[in-house]
């Protein structure tokens, strides 16, 4: 850090870390406001999303808290302080920022890259270079990438290199401006898994924007929703975006898959599971057909103890086996409680029996029907 | 001119290495110092021109016109004033290089990518340290091939300086149409293009140094 008394203190008593006050900004020229009037906490130790259509103001948003754009009114508290206590270039230096790949120097290698801030605040050269080799290893950079340059690299190697030079200097503070908006869908899957399981580690700050719901529901703790004009038209928690939209605005936004998308942010450990037709092992086929008639089905599951030995169908039931151990099948699918309800949905709705079978570790626990997953939905 | 002279009298080369030898160096602190000189005139009108854009236009057509005039009219016009000394060679020379100079310094500055610029921003970089450390870089590339022609365009030019006078290798050129005298003057035209070829050849090292991305994401396509 630079000097002390500029610092951002490590951690605040307060919980939010970004306060926006009726922060407002028009651009010279325009007739109406890029961002009116916005308020929001940024809560300490989260990720919070800013999401919207193209004109929503979040990017500018986003940079008015490092102030590469400066509000026309309203104030910025960054750790209860006002954004303008600290020079801007000082300011800066202790908030990583990441923007789309084409954000690396070309000029300089990915070792070169990362070490950006160090660099700046004038570390000793062992320092830097340790620095880097540490937070090579933390993103997932070999190190012999580390002397090449970016143009001789991929797009996903790229944005670990971005992640890993705006966490140089350690900030508190992270944000990330559309960062996997360049790279193709399935290593844009593996970094968001990456950056979830880096903040779980690291626990930053972390302002990030995007126009992709579903990216904004995979990874915010927090999302807000800005309508054009950067007018906030929501702002809470996914599960709760998805289950009570505010307005038209933010139910179209969400898209027609917003039920699905609901059901993927709740675990299968939300649920008990149900029990269904269950037999021993050592059933015959004639005490089989007698459970399912009394239950009202034609299949049964084969429970040994606490364990899924398989399962039985009624039409294919062979007098000839002696016991239903040996007609069972084999589960095909099943679930874990840590699972999320999309999941369980997609093995169900998949499944001839119309159910999900819920195990951990081996150990069954029961099943969930489809309409009990469906009901969740409504509830 | 005499059908049976040889084209090269050795002995004349071994009489005159001294000569040969001062004109060289002459001619190649000529070159190099209306190159330094518009090197820093030229990167000083294109930060002009970049921070208010309205002047951009007006630096470029002066530098335009400059650069039509034809040499000797230069040179003539400014020995009534400077008399026939270096300075007068040097404005002229100097002023040759600024509209190739201005040119690609400014295209070089133009193209480094807005994300990049900004991405320095956000991450704390600030004048003139963006400049020395991120944009002039990464302009290299443009402002050497501008350095190229510019150094190449006043070698051949420097030749032109013998006749106000002037020293350089054009002084064994003039001499040798003068006196009907082949020698001299392959000795003047060969070692002018030897200057150029290696002036350029050394300039062309300094990018690969200077701009190693360049050749690492060339190798690695």
């Amino acid at each position: 850090m630079a000097t002390d008394s500029s610092a951002l203190p490590a951690a605040a008593s307060t919980s939010a870390a970004i306060r926006l006050e009726k922060v407002s900004k028009r651009f010279p020229g325009a007739s109406s406001d890029a961002v009116s009037e916005l308020s929001l906490e940024v809560h300490q130790g989260e990720i919070t999303v800013f999401v919207g259509p193209s004109g929503c103001g979040k990017t500018t948003t986003l940079k008015m808290i490092n102030r590469l754009e400066e509000p026309t009114s309203g104030r910025i508290e960054i750790f209860g302080r006002d954004q303008h206590a600290t020079p801007a270039h000082e300011l800066r230096r202790q908030i990583g920022y990441v923007i789309q790949e084409a954000g690396l120097f070309p000029h300089r290698t990915l070792a070169e890259n990362i070490a950006t801030v160090p660099h700046l605040l004038g570390w000793p050269k062992a320092r830097i270079r340790e620095r880097v080799a540490e937070l090579a290893e933390l993103v997932g950079l070999e190190p012999e990438q580390l002397e090449r340059y970016p143009a001789s690299l991929s797009g996903g190697q790229r944005q670990r290199a971005g992640v890993a030079r705006a966490l140089a200097a350690d900030p508190p503070i992270l944000l990330m401006d559309e960062p996997f908006g360049a790279v193709d869908p399935i290593v844009r899957n593996r970094l968001q898994d990456e950056l979830l399981a880096l903040q779980q580690r690291l626990h930053k700050t972390i302002v990030f924007v995007t126009h992709d719901i579903e990216e904004a529901t995979k990874l915010g703790d927090r999302i807000a929703v800005l309508n054009v004009g950067g007018v906030l038209a929501q702002y809470a928690p996914p599960a709760e975006l998805l289950r009570e939209p505010a307005d038209a605005f933010v139910e179209e936004f969400l898209g027609r898959e917003r039920g699905l998308r609901e059901l993927s942010l709740i675990p299968v450990s939300e649920i008990t599971p149900e029990r269904c037709c269950e037999l021993p092992p050592s059933a015959s086929c004639a005490e089989a057909r007698a459970a399912m008639g009394r239950a009202g089905t034609d299949w049964a599951l084969v429970v040994d103890d606490d364990h899924c030995v398989g399962w039985v169908d009624r039409a294919r039931l062979d007098d000839a086996v002696p016991d239903v151990r040996a007609a069972a099948a084999p589960l095909a699918r099943w679930i874990t409680p840590r699972d999320n309800l999309r999941e369980a949905l997609e093995v169900a709705l998949t499944s001839h029996t119309r159910v999900a079978i819920v195990q951990d570790d081996g150990r069954y626990l029961g099943v969930l029907p489809i309409e009990r997953i469906a009901q969740r939905l409504e509830a | 001119m005499g059908r049976n002279q040889p084209w090269v009298r050795w002995e004349w080369i071994g009489d005159n290495r001294g000569q040969i030898w001062d004109q060289t160096v002459e001619h190649l602190q000529l070159t190099l110092i209306a190159v330094s000189i518009g090197f820093m005139l030229a990167l000083g009108l294109s930060l002009l021109g970049i921070r208010f854009r309205r002047m951009y236009p007006a630096i470029t057509s002066i530098a335009g016109i400059l650069y039509t005039i034809p040499s000797l009219a230069l040179f003539a016009f400014f020995v009534p004033i400077t008399g026939l000394s270096k300075t007068t060679a040097e404005i002229g020379l100097v002023s040759y290089t600024l509209l190739i100079l201005i040119r690609n310094i400014t295209a070089g500055l133009d193209a480094v990518p807005p994300p990049v610029r900004e991405a320095a921003r956000g991450l704390g970089y600030r004048q003139p340290r963006l400049f020395w450390e991120v944009e002039l870089p990464l302009a290299v590339p443009s402002i050497i091939a501008g350095l190229r022609i510019a150094t190449v365009t006043v070698i051949g030019l420097v030749t032109v300086t013998s006749i106000i006078s002037l020293g350089g290798l054009g002084l064994f050129i003039l001499d040798g149409l003068r006196r009907d005298f082949l020698t001299p003057l392959v000795v003047g035209t060969v070692l002018t293009i030897a200057l150029a070829a290696t002036l350029d050849a050394m300039l062309l090292l300094a990018e690969r140094q200077l701009a190693p991305s360049r050749r690492t994401a060339r190798a690695s396509r």
